[in-house]
């Protein structure tokens, strides 16, 4: 079981650097922007993939999560504290090395808090938020989470729309580029922005992150932890009964899925240099749900195909106006004829006229 | 071990459960039985606490258990299984003894993500373990099969596996031998007295007589709701009140 989950990520890593080298070989490296946002959302999808699958919660928030950590590392990393240099907060921010100072393209100085240390900040107050979410939330059985979370995320929204911080309906741009790694000798340095010429290097941060976080993911399900998760989608009662904190196994996943959307929204806002309010929009979390949902629920390789793919193809444009309503028609879809997803689906039986159940999972 | 000091619970205006005191001895088998509907399911639930006391106490090992969390109860070393088979959907037998392992391993989100090797260590003691129950229950051919899928008895025997795979001290039997033939009663006998000499104090409610007068060392009967007797299985068999309850009055037919 363990060496064909390494054989499996060592045949995505090939797959990765072949498309990458396909591209260019046949001068068609523009693929390369949108296999590049695909993979932070796919980041997001096999996060909630676990929440969905093993924990047996829907979140309808987690465009709202992607929302804080893009719109913060955002605003952190683009507002000007020159004016607030005397404030002994952002004083001790500076002292303790999480701001840097340039000149802005007028000459004029400018302060702003280190994408590093805007993305740490950012991950750690939507892990804040799920948590404040999930404790009153998660200790009631029933899908609570899904209205809660759909809440919270019209209010993320409205909050971006309606906050002149976070540049109401215009978002926020001209957000810098991420240094992950300084220049060290030839090498480097590695950045996470749009700049066309590092296209290639961005590629491969983005397939980076989301195949050490697949790799983490699926560590987790073979674990003590993911056995603990699968005994709860079974039955409650009986988890409860051999020792199992019901509850608690319930926040933690969902807050460690909070915390893969936010990175996925720091990342990408870096890499887009911005963000708008229709990132946080409710469509965009039920469209992660379509995904993990035509992914097979409990089945992350799945959500992580299907996430690449229907991404890919929504960024091309190939869905045109109807780009919402196509995820939408997914998930009514994959309810009816495929509920353990789109590639489990038992193509002889639905020609027989029978479906396949829950049983099968 | 286990002590109930009157203990009460009301469902609304119903008295499912009225002034029951009664203790279990370390290392003993105490049968709870009674008519359908004499509260025994109820009081199972109390103790382990799936539900919580009008009033009373339970006391586990010295320590007041009232209003804990199952999940608490269950790693302070009591552990259960369930009239109604319940297993979990998906999972092999193997895996769902190795899920009764939680409480006695310890890697967690980070652990578990990692893959250290104290994780990978700990995952072979727990499958391990998890085999030796199988073992011991005689269901290790079906290790790898889903445990939804056996049949009635090997269901049993997994839950069984699952609730001995936690270690308890005590270990709460909820009817097991419901749906079983005589003969595979009679294996669950010798099953549990087995579990007794490992040193688990065993508590069942039961209603196959012969196995509850064959195995245990003191019987508690309830009728709706309140303690009729308490007494070794010779005594419970004379007890006239006992037998009322069972055979109605004036029948000289013993239990």
């Amino acid at each position: 079981m363990r060496d064909s989950k390494l054989l499996k990520i060592a045949l995505l890593i090939g797959l990765v650097i072949g498309i990458q080298a396909l591209t260019t070989v046949t001068g068609t490296q523009y693929y390369l922007t949108q296999l590049t946002m695909s993979a932070y959302y796919a980041l997001l999808v096999i996060g909630l993939a676990v929440v969905m699958g093993y924990a047996g919660q829907i979140s309808l928030g987690h465009a709202g999560f992607f929302a804080i950590g893009g719109y913060l590392s955002a605003a952190l990393t683009t507002h000007n504290l020159v004016a607030l240099q005397a404030n002994p907060v952002i004083h001790g921010l500076g002292n303790l090395g999480m701001l840097v100072s340039g000149q802005d393209i007028y000459g004029e100085p400018l302060l702003v808090v280190a994408p590093w240390a805007a993305c740490i900040i950012a991950v750690c107050m939507a892990a804040i938020i799920a948590l404040a979410i999930g404790i009153p939330v998660l200790k009631l059985k029933g899908h609570y989470l899904a209205m809660a979370t759909l809440g919270f995320s019209i209010i993320i929204y409205r909050i971006g729309l309606a906050t002149e911080y976070f540049g109401e309906a215009d978002g926020i741009s001209e957000v810098p580029g991420f240094t992950l790694l300084p220049a060290i000798g030839s090498f480097g340095p590695i950045s996470v922005s749009g700049d066309f010429g590092l296209r290639v290097e961005n590629y491969y941060v983005a397939w980076g992150l989301l195949i050490i976080g697949l790799w983490l993911l699926l560590n987790l399900i073979d674990s003590r932890v993911g056995r603990a998760l699968r005994a709860i989608h079974g039955s409650e009662e009986a988890a409860e009964a051999v020792g199992i904190n019901t509850a608690g196994f319930k926040l933690k996943v969902f807050v460690l899925s909070a915390v893969y959307a936010a990175f996925a929204g720091v990342f990408l806002t870096h890499y887009n240099g911005g963000i708008g309010p229709s990132e946080a929009s409710v469509m965009k979390s039920v469209r992660y749900v379509a995904l993990v949902a035509v992914g097979g629920m409990a089945n992350v390789w799945g959500t992580l195909v299907m996430g690449v793919g229907l991404s890919f193809l929504s960024l091309r444009g190939v869905f045109g106006t109807y780009d919402d309503a196509v995820f939408g028609a997914i998930l009514i879809v994959v309810m009816l004829f495929a509920p353990n997803g789109i590639l489990s689906m038992n193509v002889k039986a639905l020609f027989a006229g029978r479906r396949t159940t829950d049983e099968h999972r | 071990m286990l002590e109930l000091r009157s203990v009460h619970k009301n469902f609304g205006g119903l008295q499912a459960v009225h002034d029951v005191s009664f203790s279990v001895a370390p290392g003993s088998i105490k049968a709870v039985i009674g008519p359908n509907g004499a509260g025994k399911t109820t009081l199972f639930n109390l103790i382990s606490g799936n539900l919580n006391v009008s009033s009373g106490s339970i006391l586990f090992q010295g320590r007041e258990i009232q209003g804990l969390k199952p999940h608490t109860i269950a790693a302070l070393g009591m552990a259960r299984t369930f009239q109604n088979i319940n297993l979990f959907h998906g999972m092999t037998a193997l895996e769902s003894v190795m899920v009764g392992r939680h409480v006695r391993s310890r890697a967690g989100f980070l652990a578990g993500m990692l893959r250290t090797p104290a994780t990978r260590k700990e995952e072979r003691e727990i499958r391990e373990k998890s085999m030796e129950l199988l073992r011991l229950l005689e269901i290790e051919e079906f290790a790898d099969v889903e445990a939804t899928s056996l049949a009635f008895g090997q269901q049993r025997a997994v839950e069984m596996a699952r609730a001995l795979a936690t270690e308890p001290k005590l270990l709460l039997l909820d009817e097991p031998a419901a749906g079983l033939n005589i003969y595979e009663t009679a294996e669950v006998g010798r099953l549990i007295t087995r579990i007794r000499d490992m040193g688990i104090t065993v508590l069942l409610v039961e209603h196959d007589m012969s196995l509850v007068m064959d195995i245990s060392d003191e019987i508690v009967v309830l009728s709706f709701g309140c303690k009729i007797a308490e007494d070794v299985p010779a005594a419970i068999q004379q007890n006239p009140e006992v037998i009322k309850i069972y055979l109605g009055e004036d029948e000289e037919v013993m239990v």
